[in-house]
């Protein structure tokens, strides 16, 4: 199976579809297809009903959340000023991530081949977290796609049953995100020295309350 | 009904909805019941004993494993693998650390693969003697074809805390092999229990398998079609058991699965009846692999010697690795940063995903019955939830 | 016929029943705590740290080099570093442990701080009766908890802790040598300073020493 040649029948046979082949460094060589999320559902079907080999086995649904990076290179340049020549160094700032991201692993049942790896971004992290859901195509990421919305925030539009999975159903953040702070009126097993007892005895002791450490020592 | 004569009916001024119809009854099954394998619930809606609707709650058992992950180095995420589906710790370690050996690229050495393999079956072994005596449980037949299954598996319980030091938190593979060779005198042992073990299955089957009562009860109860298992992404011997021709020791054949001949077996009907088969069946091609195994395991080291322990860190990239675990396709999805600890780290789990029709295989069937095809579905509610 | 597949289980339900008392193969339980089955070598459950010698403080084998408390996945282990150092079992002056707990309702078991330990100071005990109403006095294991002597480890598993023992010893062998080298080099280096003196003009006090024979003798046997 080769990624080029998914991506030009995509390309065929989904009008207006924009894909972008993303480069895996490791030695799995598992690259992967970055889908616009306007066309992932139509994409999405034809890979399931169209393509050869047909995708028909979708088995692993996740999010993954990039944060904003902002790393700076230093650059030197060359610069002519006043006819002199002398180097400049100049900082470059280049900032990636500040999407969420979904990551979908397909195989061909039949031409046993996989995994296809498609993903889809979100416009950022904060409001822009719609996507398409792929549910109507692979019943299989009903139960994952909920997952992901849970603990990574992405709103699937086209879900038939977009709940939270894990965490009850008034909690408000989502745990699986890089900068996710866990609150500190959870009900921490105090172990003998770290900071987790420092923190319940500080909400403890904010409230007034006995701490509960205390007690049991 | 009966007492009621037609005239009676007649004077008996009956109001315009129906009563002997009745209302529709919401009731929730679990969190914390003896047949729902764990802590898990399902918020039924009941016509009579009938059920017209069900909604799983997941979440009981959340601990959010892939979080702790991202803080743990890779070798310290292995003994969580371990506490996913509790009963099949070597498996998950299997899984866990093929998916690492692809992401950095890590080969391993020939007696190391048929370690896992023979500790891989022996686990599949294991897990489906639990789960069919679970599941005869859960019809009715308490206690003795449990206690039966339990026997057989407490002894290949024996066999991995004599290898591993621990009946079920194993904590067996490395990145790169095994942990640990085998002590002495294990293989005659282990041998001895492949040896015996078809006894207890010819046992088994003559026990329940021909029973009027099991078959009345499972036969047609809880189908899933082939089309369906595919799109809903079942796997394991749950997608087997509806036809789909789909086992990754033969797919993927990750590993040295290549090496060995066993066949698949598959279901036709899709339904209860089906999948305890397809377990009864598997055991005994997980027999044969092993006995091929152990015939043919070589000499060598357990583990690839230039891996190490600490201070491991894969350069950036992803892989996803997955294997055949005893529930179905058990994959982890593991992107490296270049760092020492994941930057994201998913676990597939098998059982979540083979619940994805749960309400669809109960519709129309009578409560009891939803205790059946939930053990049938095999879930560990440590993996559901993670 | 109806009613066959319910007969032959029965048959086999009450050839277990009857055969329970016959074979072992058929009960293989036992009235746990008065009888126990007798216990596997590689068991392992929590960890404890290992002392040569009789004096559990001197003898540790532990040395404070904090790995095991960094790797340890849920973070049960707490060492302080001493502040002085004292010699180990080999006899070089080391840190030793001040304070070494370890927080056994944490614990997961997993082995792994034994692992990674290069000084083979922690390995895994057996015991497991360890239940206790007290949450930080029963199973928040201290320094005199955890140490057990070697012997004890011997016991508990023979085989492993024979091997611990020839690896150990052939350490030290190596460490020896090592040490021996590493002060011939050191007379050899002395001596050739001294000999550089020697051809300097002798103005030095170094210079009457006379060494430059033996130093050479020295580097010969170094090599
Ligand atoms: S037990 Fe071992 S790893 Fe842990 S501090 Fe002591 S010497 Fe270091
Ligand atoms: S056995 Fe595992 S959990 Fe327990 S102290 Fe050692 S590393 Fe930590």
């Amino acid at each position: 199976m080769n990624l080029e040649e998914i991506k030009s029948q995509i390309e065929a046979n989904v009008p207006g579809c924009s894909l972008q082949i993303l480069l895996n460094g490791s030695p799995s060589g598992q690259h992967s297809l970055l889908v616009d999320k306007e066309h992932g559902l139509t994409v999405a079907s034809y890979l399931r009903d169209g393509a050869s080999p047909k995708f028909d086995y979708c088995s692993n649904v996740t999010g993954v959340d990039w944060p904003l990076k902002e790393t700076s290179t230093k650059q030197k340049t060359k610069k002519i000023v006043d006819g002199v020549e002398s180097e400049v160094e100049e900082v470059i700032k280049t900032a990636t991530g500040n999407y969420l991201e979904v990551v979908y692993h397909l195989f061909s049942m039949d031409a046993r081949q996989g995994p296809l790896v498609l993903r889809m971004r979100t416009e950022d992290r904060v409001d822009q977290v719609h996507l398409p859901s792929l549910t109507p195509v692979w019943r299989s990421a009903e139960l994952q796609e909920r997952e992901v919305y849970d603990l990574f925030g992405v709103v699937f539009d086209g879900h038939p049953d977009l709940r939270r999975l894990l965490m009850w159903d008034d909690f408000k953040d989502h745990p699986m995100r890089k900068d996710y702070v866990d609150p500190d009126d959870y009900e921490y097993e105090p172990t003998a020295h770290d900071e987790v007892l420092k923190r319940m005895q500080a909400h403890y002791a904010a409230q007034g309350a006995p701490s509960a450490s205390e007690e049991t020592r | 009904m009966s007492v009621l004569t037609e005239a009676s009916v007649d004077t008996v001024s009956m109001p315009a909805d129906d009563h002997l119809q009745g209302d529709l009854l919401e009731i929730s099954m679990g969190p914390v019941h003896p047949s729902t394998h764990g802590v898990f619930r399902m918020n039924l809606l009941l016509d009579g004993e009938r059920v017209v609707k069900l909604k799983p709650v997941f979440g009981y058992l959340h601990r959010n494993h892939e979080k702790i992950a991202e803080h743990e180095t890779y070798l310290g995420s292995m003994p969580y693998t371990d506490r996913l589906d509790y009963i099949c710790s070597i498996t998950n370690n299997w899984a866990y650390a093929l998916a690492v050996e692809k992401l950095a690229g890590i080969p391993v050495p020939e007696r190391a693969e048929y370690l896992r393999v023979i500790t891989g079956e022996l686990t599949r072994l294991q897990n489906h003697a639990g789960l069919i005596g679970f599941l005869l449980q859960d019809m009715g037949a308490s206690g003795t074809p449990l206690m039966y299954a339990f026997r057989e598996r407490e002894k290949i319980l024996d066999l991995f805390e004599a290898l591993t030091g621990a009946r079920m938190m194993c904590n067996y593979m490395r990145f790169g092999g095994c942990r640990c060779d085998l002590p002495a005198g294990w293989m005659e042992q282990a041998k001895k229990v492949v040896d015996e073990f078809p006894r207890f299955l010819d046992e088994f089957e003559s026990l329940l398998r021909t029973n009027e009562i099991l078959m009345e009860r499972t036969q047609g109860t809880g189908i899933v079609t082939r089309e369906q298992a595919i799109n809903a992404g079942l796997s394991g011997p749950m997608a087997r058991a509806s036809g789909v021709n789909y086992d990754l020791r033969k797919v993927d054949k990750y590993g040295i699965y290549d090496r060995f001949s066993f066949r698949v077996p598959l279901g036709e009907h899709g339904d209860v009846y089906d999948r305890f088969m397809m377990r009864l069946l598997e055991m005994r091609e997980s027999l044969e692999i092993l006995k091929q195994a152990m015939r043919d395991i070589p000499s060598g080291p357990h583990k690839d010697p230039n891996t190490k322990i600490r201070n491991f860190r894969p350069k950036a990239g992803e892989a996803y690795g997955r294997i055949e675990a005893p529930k179905g396709e058990l994959g982890f999805y593991l992107i490296s940063d270049g760092g020492p600890n994941p930057y994201r780290y998913r676990v597939r789990p098998p059982s979540l995903i083979n619940l994805t029709l749960l309400e669809q295989m109960c519709i129309g069937h009578n409560v009891s019955d939803i205790v059946i095809i939930l053990g049938s579905i095999d879930i560990v509610l440590g993996e559901v939830d993670r | 016929m109806l009613g066959e597949g319910i007969i032959k289980g029965l048959a086999e339900t009450a050839r277990n029943f009857f055969g329970s008392y016959v074979n072992k193969e058929r009960l293989t339980t036992v009235q746990y705590p008065e009888e126990r089955l007798p216990r596997i070598e590689a068991t392992r459950d929590f960890p404890f740290l290992v002392y040569d010698g009789d004096d559990w403080e001197k003898g540790l084998r532990c040395v404070a080099c904090q790995i095991c408390e960094k790797e340890c996945p849920p973070k049960c282990i707490y060492i302080e570093k001493s502040k002085d150092k004292k010699p180990d079992a080999v006899g070089k002056p080391q840190n030793y442990p001040a304070k070494f707990d370890i927080d056994v309702s944490v614990c997961m078991s997993c082995q792994i701080c034994v692992e990674v330990c290069p000084f083979d100071a922690i390995k895994m005990d057996v015991q497991f009766e360890l239940s206790s109403d007290d949450r930080f006095g029963g199973l928040l294991l201290t320094k005199d908890k955890l140490a057990k002597s070697n012997e004890y480890y011997h016991e508990i598993h023979p085989t492993e802790a024979a091997g611990v023992d020839a690896a150990l010893a052939e350490d030290r062998e190596k460490e020896k040598e090592k040490q021996r080298l590493a002060a011939a080099a050191a007379a050899a280096a002395a001596a050739a300073k001294a000999a550089a003196a020697a051809a300097a003009p002798p103005t030095t006090v170094a210079a009457t020493k006379d060494g430059a024979g033996s130093g050479g003798a020295a580097k010969e046997e170094a090599k």
